[in-house]
């Protein structure tokens, strides 16, 4: 009996618990141990007594914020990194988990090649230089979802580095202009997910799963290059955007397939960097953002008011708005790295340095995957705006819900209208409704060829672009019926009877004579309140255009 | 005194290969102190329990400060014995898996498909009140 019941509250917990234990083995301190983070972990070390040492200067000198990423993508793969068993979100517990990802003794690790292909292609995508040699480490930790007591990654050697993603930020308030910025990114590692651990605080026990243990993971680690949490989303919107148009991530955020640590200090400028904290548990885009700017306040409050920043790791507490410090049970974490002795280097070819007869399923050639690279946003964007003159804002909106570029060239494919109409029909009306109705673009009930049908009638002035409007919401409706029958259902067709538009423009003037008088004596906005009589006597009808037309011809 | 130089060297010898030449002027010293032995049973979630297992401990490390007899200088350390070999790529199919009921034989509690641990990582207690971790 009570057994269905703990399934029940178990899955629905494990939602909530995902990001707690979210990421393998980067529960605690850093992750990795190059050697630049090492560099970076000892100077705000030795840096600390400065700040501490600081007197409060309230005002006194502007704070700068300095923010580093390390991101986890799921490689979108059918099998494991190192074992055959599959990889699915959601499956029964322990289904998909094979004697290696048990850690049985005797069992050895067999990398995946999609895995490793799909590194290089992310390597690739973000400018990386891609090491022809790359090697596993294990890094050691123990938790009861890592049933190894390490994880496998790639610490010294990874299988790319030093590369940047260019990423777009409105600038002030009005999103109205895109500045274009550059992050550094430091490394692209492989590495083995860990399981999933469900914690039963009124059994004082934890239910382990381990489905996710040993799925590929691609760590990217990025420089500390930007400055607050809008630039960290929309930085993580991109490479999201990357590794979708790539497939090597699915890249869900709801799901687990990307997640989030930051690294955060703040700092005078001029002045060396301060002590970072790290914050976890980021898993919206709209919650990385608030975390960042939330952590660089309340480092600015700390300091400012003559307190000190621990080297701690924080998580983002979403109900309440704020970081709150994690129970670090052991302080620093000892990793104990070592060579992984059961994985030979890995090594990869270009067309230059393929080697003869070698058995092609065992040769990954960088070249060949370089050519094959599909398009990625920013060329998908420059196209856009080259093709249809769009602004790049719009391109940016477009490319950033899912599926509504699908949709905007769907309807480019059936309509005559132009692509600014149809772009600002798309962004404007359509977007705004599923915004307003809390809808994904799949689930429109507008869909692309009756947006297309609706603005050929449109286009070709059979209807007013207030009637068009009407239109819309109509077949917002979902009641299965074409912008043509809508309109001819509520009549919105535009008057084509000039005689009777005359007719109605000459009995709204006599209707109105201080606004004639008005018109007469040259007040512009007096025509204007008379094209809207004569419009609503229409019922929206007639074309402001001739209706204008008609009034200056009739009042000269 | 040596005490302190053994739990420095030691914190530091677990951080990773760079660290070994540190651990020469170890060389000898069989001893580990309560404090190691407390921190390693923290982090590796084990009890050592006697001072038999603390004594084998020592006999260990003592038996692998002999490596430090061999000359090793100008000799390039290898990766691996396995580093001239070529790594083995598998294709990306699912030959494994749903064998969950087998898997979990090998735990000693089970919940539905899962296997039951400890809460979390909770620290263990402080040496003389194990009971209550073991038995809960």
């Amino acid at each position: 009996m009570a057994a269905p019941m703990l399934r029940r509250v178990g899955l629905g917990r494990l939602w909530g618990f995902a990001w707690v234990d979210g990421g393998s083995g980067h529960r605690r301190g850093s992750p990795n141990g190059s050697t630049s983070s090492r560099r970076r972990e000892q100077s705000s070390v030795a840096q600390q007594p400065l700040h501490t040492a600081q007197k409060p200067r309230k005002g006194g000198h502007k704070w700068a914020a300095v923010v580093g990423l390390e991101i986890h993508a799921q490689i979108s793969s059918n099998s494991k990194l190192f074992s055959g068993s599959q990889v699915s979100f959601m499956a029964p517990p322990n289904s998909l988990v094979s004697f290696f990802d048990a850690s049985l003794p005797g069992t050895l690790p067999v990398l995946n090649r999609r895995c490793v292909e799909a590194a290089v292609m992310t390597g690739l995508a973000l400018n990386c230089h891609i090491n022809k040699k790359s090697l596993f480490d294990r890094k050691h930790y123990f938790y009861s979802d890592l049933p190894a007591g390490y994880q496998i990654t790639q610490q010294r050697l990874p299988i790319a580095a030093n590369g940047s993603l260019t990423y777009g930020v409105f600038m002030g308030n009005k999103q109205s202009r895109m500045a274009t910025k550059t992050v550094r990114i430091r490394q692209i590692q492989l590495e083995q997910d860990s399981g999933k651990s469900l914690h039963d605080d009124l059994r004082s026990q934890t239910l382990i799963d381990l489905n996710r243990a040993g799925v590929g993971l691609l760590e990217v680690v990025l420089e500390p290059d930007l400055c607050c949490g809008e630039e960290a989303a929309a930085v993580i919107k991109e490479l999201q955007l990357i590794l979708q148009a790539l497939g090597t991530s699915q890249a869900n955020m709801a799901e687990g397939q990307l997640r989030v640590d930051a690294n955060i200090s703040v700092h005078h400028p001029g002045e060396p960097l301060g002590v970072r904290t790290e914050v976890k548990n980021l898993n919206s885009i709209r919650f990385l953002a608030k975390a960042i700017d939330h952590e660089i306040q309340r480092q600015i409050n700390e300091l400012e008011s003559g307190g000190e920043i621990l080297n701690e790791t924080r998580s983002f507490d979403c109900k309440l708005g704020c970081t709150v410090p994690m129970r670090d049970k052991e302080g620093k974490q000892d990793y104990r790295f070592m060579p992984e002795p059961n994985l030979p280097p890995l090594v990869l070819y270009d067309s230059a340095s393929l080697p003869a007869g070698t058995e092609s399923q065992q040769v990954i050639n960088i070249d060949q995957i370089r050519d094959a690279l599909p398009e990625l946003p920013s060329a998908t964007r420059e196209r856009l705006v080259r093709r249809y003159g769009m602004l790049p804002e719009h391109s940016f909106t477009l490319l950033n819900e899912v599926g509504l570029l699908q949709f905007f060239q769907n309807v480019m494919k059936e309509t005559r209208a132009e692509p600014k109409k149809v772009t600002s029909w798309v962004l404007n009306t359509l977007l705004g409704y599923l915004k307003h109705h809390n809808l994904a673009v799949s689930e429109s009930p507008v869909t692309s060829s009756a947006l297309a049908e609706l603005l050929d009638l449109l286009d070709s002035k059979a209807i007013s672009s207030a009637a068009a409007k009407q239109v819309f919401e109509e077949l917002w409706k979902g009641e299965a019926k074409s912008a043509a029958q809508v309109v001819s259902e509520k009549q919105l067709e535009l008057m084509q009877d000039r005689e009777a538009l005359e007719q109605l423009c000459q009995s709204t003037m006599e209707g109105h004579p201080q606004v004639v008088t008005d018109m007469k004596s040259g007040n512009p906005r007096a025509i204007n309140k008379l094209i809207g009589l004569v419009r609503k006597a229409t019922l929206n009808r007639a074309d402001p255009a001739e209706i204008k037309d008609i009034l200056e011809r009739l009042s000269s | 005194m040596s005490a302190r130089a053994l739990w420095l060297a030691f914190r530091s010898g677990l951080g990773g290969r760079q660290a070994f030449s540190t651990k020469v002027n170890l060389q000898g010293s069989g001893r580990i102190t309560v404090e190691v032995i407390e921190h390693l049973e923290r982090l590796a979630l084990v009890d050592f329990g006697s001072r038999e297992a603390v004594a084998r401990l020592e006999k260990a490390i003592a038996f692998a400060d002999r490596l430090r007899e061999v000359d090793t200088d100008g000799v390039e350390p290898m990766e691996s014995v396995l580093e001239d070999r070529c790594l083995y790529l598998r294709s990306d199919n699912v030959a494994e898996g749903n064998c969950a009921e087998e898997l979990l034989q090998n735990s000693r509690q089970v919940v539905e498909e899962y296997f039951v641990a400890p809460p979390g990582n909770i620290s263990l207690p402080k040496l003389g009140e194990q009971e209550s971790f073991q038995h809960s």
